[in-house]
């Protein structure tokens, strides 16, 4: 687990501080971004564990086109590290990307990884349209539907993710308030 | 397995408590403050609040994200309520099976730890109303109680007053009103909801939560974080391990034993219990701890298991049982829900709607005087807001959307805390066909005889639960909101027995020895010496999440002992 000590610490400080007294804002947003200090401290340079460098580069790049930005949100780490305690799911990445690799050769001669954006996307149009019911390609929209599914997951589970999407919580406060210019916008709509 | 270690001259506890939950833990706190020194068995390790509760915790702290070792959660192997959630159970556990009789479901929670379910459970705290105590007096089905509202009265105020629940003061039948500490306000979803409501006639309250939101007995006042379900490091919420076990046992007479799997209750030859069998978990060998008085308070089920696997010559259908009764009479609460997703909360500012570990609002069932075409009531819990993202999260919009790149991350933003749920809660009626008994064929990893299940939803339930799926469709359309009828009938959408975690009613209370193991104190008709005080002396199950009734009865019944053991009568 890559909660250290200085999230427990915190959580101590927390805890002994809310006995003494209400929580000032300031310390909760202390809570916040002493856990964030702790994910950054646990980065740097990854190695595939499940994958090779090449499958790996491939999911990648595959995670940021389906999710902008998925990379930022280590995704590829993410369904590496699963798949390295999980044969199950790495027969399904490792299939997978052999999957699209022979297919990209045969649609458009280069495998995925040095293929042009416009012959990803042809591809993964096909793979993400669920009107297609073409049986040659069922297997690359299954493995779609997983990368996605979990590309998806690990951006939005991600420091980077939850910030693009606006959760603001997770801070602790003294006090419950409901912003009014929300509550407005709401019961004018309803 | 070793020879019972029993010396002669081990010491006799005046009072042994199975299980440290709900019950066990009022019970320990009542006979601690009254000067009674307790052992209280717990079958689970003991608990680290510190240590243990993921509380305030980011997804991406831990590198599977929540989903579990290997990604167990898209294997559907999901750890329940997530993988932050503050439980140390489940519905099945390694090597401790229970079988269910066939052409039945019922799935059953167990948490070994000490606190038991409630360092994760939901904090509903709701009172049962007048009529819930005398439902065969009211409408000719089911059994009335021993008791009646006024009896347990004083001991909710009790218990509200120690645990700290919030509510407001209503004067509702249904929802009595109780000892209440201020209510946080409604977040902007259930604000939306109220509107509705009001509109439709149905009464949207403030909740009923066991969270304190004023400093209470030493412990602080809630921090609005939303994560009561992780467990809560400063004891904002009710859990027994924090609230009473702990705190009564800086008093000097609480001797906690964990790991201690309770398998028999020892009898003399007058009948009396004298010893608790148990199993060490961490050895594997048998113990025995001799006693003057004993409380079962280890679940709804598992106090009715180790009755029946108590058996000796004198009572051969297992303890306190000539009745027959033990094991019968077993309900949860029904449960059905629904979701949507709500225009008028789309394109909203975003903001901090992570509040109490719970809904700011909840309906009380407010249909009793009506005649309707099932029997008794709901309640309706709500959900909606902000939540901290976790895996699995836009799920729906996965499935609503094909895309991929910016189109998707559009879809999710705009999806993202639009959505508003609604889950009912309501009576099940005792029947014939619903009981756990012993299963002859299977023991557990300790070598004790396993329950097994018989579960039967009847009409009652079923019609209840089609009147859930219409109120919710009319609230979520009044609101603004699509819903997708689902199809197919009310067997198939009603949650599986247990499900709910509302098991009560397996050793139930009654003035009649011949009908009921237990007298209207919860002791043993049969055997004087020996108490229930879980949910299984409950002889309903109202529309009402049964801990608070389990804390006040069991205060109730903590005071009738000690006070039992002063005049010398046990």
């Amino acid at each position: 687990m890559s909660d250290g000590i200085t999230r427990r610490e915190t959580l101590a400080a927390i805890a002994a501080m809310a006995l003494a007294g209400p929580l000032e804002l300031a310390e909760a947003q202390h809570v916040h971004q002493a856990t964030a200090a702790d994910a950054k401290a646990a980065g740097g340079m990854y190695t595939p564990k499940a994958l090779t460098r090449h499958e790996f580069d491939s999911l990648r790049a595959l995670c940021d086109v389906i999710v902008p930005g998925a990379s930022k949100g280590n995704a590829a780490e993410f369904i590496d590290l699963l798949s390295s305690q999980n044969p199950e799911m790495a027969a399904i990445y490792t299939g997978g990307l052999a999957w699209l690799d022979e297919a990209m050769k045969r649609g458009y001669s280069t495998d995925f990884l040095t293929a042009r954006a416009e012959d990803r996307t042809a591809m993964l149009d096909k793979l993400a349209s669920r009107r297609n019911n073409n049986p040659d390609l069922a297997a690359g929209a299954r493995f779609f539907y997983w990368t996605r599914r979990m590309a998806v997951d690990a951006y939005y589970t991600s420091a980077a993710g939850i910030k693009e999407l606006g959760y603001m919580g997770n801070k602790g406060m003294t006090e419950f308030k409901v912003p009014k210019n929300a509550l407005d916008y709401a019961l004018k709509r309803s | 397995m070793g020879m019972p270690q029993v010396m002669r001259s081990a010491p006799v506890a005046d009072v042994v408590i199975i299980g440290s939950g709900a019950g066990g833990g009022t019970v320990t706190k009542v006979l601690a403050d009254l000067g009674v020194s307790v052992t209280l068995l717990e079958a689970g390790p003991m608990l680290h609040p510190e240590k243990d509760f993921k509380e305030h915790m980011w997804p991406y702290q831990v590198p599977h994200r929540g989903s579990g070792e290997g990604g167990a959660s898209y294997f559907g192997r999901a750890r329940p309520f997530g993988w932050f959630s503050a439980h140390a159970g489940g519905w099945e556990l390694a090597g401790e099976p229970y079988t269910v009789a066939e052409g039945s479901k019922f799935r059953w929670f167990r948490s070994r730890i000490v606190g038991g379910r409630t360092n994760h459970y939901g904090r509903i705290s709701l009172r049962y109303a007048d009529y819930d105590f005398k439902p065969h007096s009211r409408d000719g089905i089911g059994t009335d109680w021993p008791i009646s509202y006024e009896d347990i009265s004083p001991y909710y105020d009790k218990a509200e007053r120690f645990i700290g629940v919030t509510g407001s003061k209503e004067g509702l039948r249904s929802a009595p009103d109780g000892i209440f500490q201020p209510c946080p306000p409604p977040r902007v979803h259930e604000a939306l909801i109220k509107k509705a409501s009001d509109k439709l006639g149905i009464p949207c309250v403030a909740n009923r939560l066991a969270v304190i939101t004023k400093p209470t007995n030493g412990r602080a006042a809630c921090h609005y974080c939303g994560q009561c379900g992780r467990g809560c490091i400063s004891a904002s919420n009710y859990s027994s391990a924090q609230v009473q076990v702990f705190p009564a046992m800086k008093t000097g007479r609480v001797n906690l034993i964990t790991n201690a799997m309770a398998r028999e209750l020892i009898t003399d030859s007058e009948g009396k219990v004298t010893a608790v069998s148990y199993i060490d978990r961490i050895t594997r060998t048998e113990k025995q701890v001799k006693c003057r008085t004993v409380v079962l308070a280890a679940s709804c089920c598992e106090s009715t298991r180790l009755l029946l696997n108590s058996k000796s010559s004198r009572h051969s259908n297992g303890l306190g049982n000539s009745s027959g009764a033990v094991g019968r009479y077993l309900t949860d609460n029904t449960g059905f829900g629904m979701s949507a997703s709500i225009p008028a909360l789309r394109g909203m500012p975003h903001h901090d709607s992570d509040g109490m570990g719970g809904a700011h609002l909840y309906m009380p069932w407010w249909l009793w005087d009506k005649k309707l075409d099932f029997p008794r009531g709901y309640h309706i819990e709500l959900g909606g807001g902000y939540g901290m993202p976790q895996i699995g999260t836009f799920g729906s919009v996965l499935e609503r959307e094909d895309g991929y790149g910016e189109s998707l991350k559009k879809a999710i933003y705009e999806d993202y805390g639009t959505h508003v749920s609604f889950a009912g809660r309501g009576e099940m009626i005792p029947n014939e066909d619903t009981y756990c008994e012993i299963d002859p064929d299977v023991v557990d990893k300790w070598g004790i005889p396993v329950l097994k299940f018989h579960f039967k939803w009847t009409e009652a339930e079923l019609k209840q639960v089609e009147h859930m799926e219409k109120t919710f469709t009319d609230i979520i359309q009044t609101m603004g909101g699509t819903v997708t009828a689902r199809p197919g009938p009310a067997s198939e959408k009603i949650s599986t027995g247990g499900e709910i975690i509302h098991e009560v009613g397996s050793i139930r209370m009654g003035d009649d020895p011949k009908r009921a193991p237990l007298n209207k104190y919860c002791q043993s008709h049969d055997v004087k010496n020996l108490f229930v005080a879980d949910a299984a002396p409950f002889v309903s199950n109202p529309d009402k999440n049964p801990t608070l009734t389990i804390c006040a009865l069991a205060w109730r019944t903590a005071e009738y002992l000690a006070e039992e053991m002063r005049k010398g009568n046990v």
